[in-house]
């Protein structure tokens, strides 16, 4: 079993973050995973995309070309990777920033306001990790509280105020 | 962890203390792990002025004994070979991380593969060799960080880690207790302060005499050899009945080899041979290959380098074709397979 997820939004709205929370989830279940980010200048500012693959063999490219997931956050990312998801793939789009969904029949489409619902909770900030409570939902990926776990261990302790806002965020995007 | 911090962290485990660099991407994050992280250990990490400067505190720090790491990326690279040239003629191990970018000139910042002839070739003036280690995933980052301190103090050479952008950016799990450190010769060449106790020591690479300078230098090519023998690693991957044998290596190996489960899903019969050393090259694997393997194909972060080391080790027994993407691009792996197909066509 392999899935290869790519990220990708704006630089800011915390895309290498997501991704690493996923990566450390699998790393946490003993699978084999790689993360590579978009370290170009477009992480200043632009957009920023990374490759997260997950798998229970040993990874060869860390390169995400084919998405099996691809979580959009931005439209010029979502113009940019939605023909590129394989076909039985999915995207999901945070909805409050793509108003319209990719014409593809072929792929499961959901979409989630991640951004107004993180604005609408006081989690300014924070749609990245509503997206994830989503990704787990809709994908079984992982199990909520092993993540939520998993999540949690990554957070280092001059950031533990941060614990419950990102619970409460993650809980929101599992439940929309 | 990313490939940087783990370079970083692996130095420090290997008893490295002392770091010079100048900042440049991709590879920034050595120093700026090294820069939290020495002054916790005792050690030192010093962003120098320049590559230039920082080259000859190497030499400088080296040269009293101790384990000595410095980091740059390909152009940075280019400014160090001066220094590196004669840290070889002084015989001082130390280890260099060259984390590839896409040349010539400041070129770009993405991963690249460009700098294989300038590190197995010609990383400074005058008659020599640098070891050349190619890590190919995070894990092999850590083990070969502490392996190249290891090779550099048994030989007295510099040893060059030869990683990427991507390899440098990325994260995959690691374990660091994961390699057997080898046994270190004493240093008794080090210029380290000896309380009148023995004759002093003098780390120099002029000889102005040229019988002096050729013992010199036959002297350490016989340490060449040596390395040659013992120090050659690669890995093979489905070469054993391989019709087509891929040669690659760090991140390009990775696309080569998921390129041959593709191939092999379709009844190509590829494999890979990985050179995890790349200087001392692994020759005599490849042309023991050429018996049973019908083509070679080099697939390279380049125009075509490692090819003319791969065509020279086969000697000419059997084809050896290329592909590569340069600039920064990373070659997709339906590119690899695609060439695989047609290369499997004509056989």
């Amino acid at each position: 079993m392999m899935t290869s997820i790519l990220l990708a939004g704006f630089g800011g709205q915390g895309i290498l973050f997501a991704g690493k929370q996923i990566a450390h989830a699998a790393m946490e279940q003993d699978k084999f995973v790689t993360w590579l980010p978009s370290y170009g200048p477009e992480m200043r500012g632009g957009t920023a995309n990374c490759s997260v693959i997950v798998a229970d063999e040993e990874i060869g490219s860390p390169l995400v070309a084919k998405p099996d997931i691809f979580i959009a956050m931005n439209i010029p990312s979502h113009d940019k990777f939605k023909n590129a998801v394989v076909p039985g793939g999915m995207i999901i789009t945070d909805s409050s920033l793509i108003s319209e969904p990719s014409e593809r029949t072929d792929i499961k489409k959901i979409e989630i306001p991640a951004t107004r619902l993180a604005d609408e909770n006081g989690l300014k900030g924070m749609a990245n990790v509503i997206i994830l409570g989503k990704l787990i939902k809709e994908t079984g990926l992982f199990d909520y509280d092993f993540f939520l776990d998993a999540m949690i261990s990554s957070i280092p302790a001059s950031k533990a105020k941060l614990i419950d806002f990102n619970k409460k965020a993650l809980e929101i995007g599992y439940n929309n | 962890m990313k490939g940087n911090e783990v370079i970083a962290e692996a130095a420090i485990k290997a008893g490295c203390r002392h770091y010079f660099g100048y900042p440049i991407t991709p590879q920034t994050e050595i120093s700026e792990t090294l820069a939290k992280r020495m002054p916790k250990v005792g050690g030192l990490c010093m962003q120098a002025e320049s590559e230039i400067a920082a080259i000859n505190m190497v030499l400088g720090a080296a040269s009293s004994g101790k384990r000595v790491l410095t980091s740059s990326s390909s152009p940075g690279l280019s400014l160090k070979s001066e220094g590196i040239s004669y840290i070889v003629g002084s015989d001082v191990p130390c280890v260099i991380v060259n984390v590839q970018r896409a040349g010539p000139g400041l070129g770009g910042i993405q991963p690249g593969q460009a700098d294989y002839y300038q590190a197995t070739r010609a990383m400074g003036h005058g008659d020599m060799h640098i070891v050349v280690l190619a890590p190919a995933s995070i894990q092999e980052v850590a083990d070969m960080t502490m392996e190249a301190f290891d090779i550099a103090d048994i030989y007295r050479t510099p040893v060059m880690i030869l990683a990427d952008g991507a390899l440098g950016q990325m994260m995959e799990p690691v374990d660091f207790e994961a390699r057997e450190a080898r046994e270190i010769p004493e240093k008794t060449w080090a210029a380290c302060g000896h309380q009148n106790k023995r004759a002093h020591n003098i780390v120099n690479s002029l000889y102005i005499e040229p019988e002096a300078l050729e013992k010199i230098i036959l002297e350490r090519y016989e340490r060449y050899n040596e390395i040659a023998e013992k120090e050659v690693k690669y890995e093979e991957y489905l070469t054993e009945d391989a019709d087509i044998v891929i040669v690659a290596f760090g991140i390009a190996a990775r696309i080569a080899r998921t390129a041959v489960n593709k191939a092999r899903a379709e009844g190509i019969k590829a494999g890979l041979l990985r050179p995890i050393t790349l200087w001392p090259f692994p020759e005599k694997k490849l042309l023991s290959l050429s018996d049973t393997a019908k083509s070679f194909l080099a697939v390279e972060l380049n125009m075509g380098q490692m090819v003319n080391d791969v065509k020279l080790a086969v000697e000419n027994k059997k084809p050896v074709e290329f592909y590569g993407r340069t600039g920064g691009m990373l070659p997709s792996v339906d590119e690899v397979y695609e060439k695989l197909k047609e290369m499997s066509a004509k056989l």
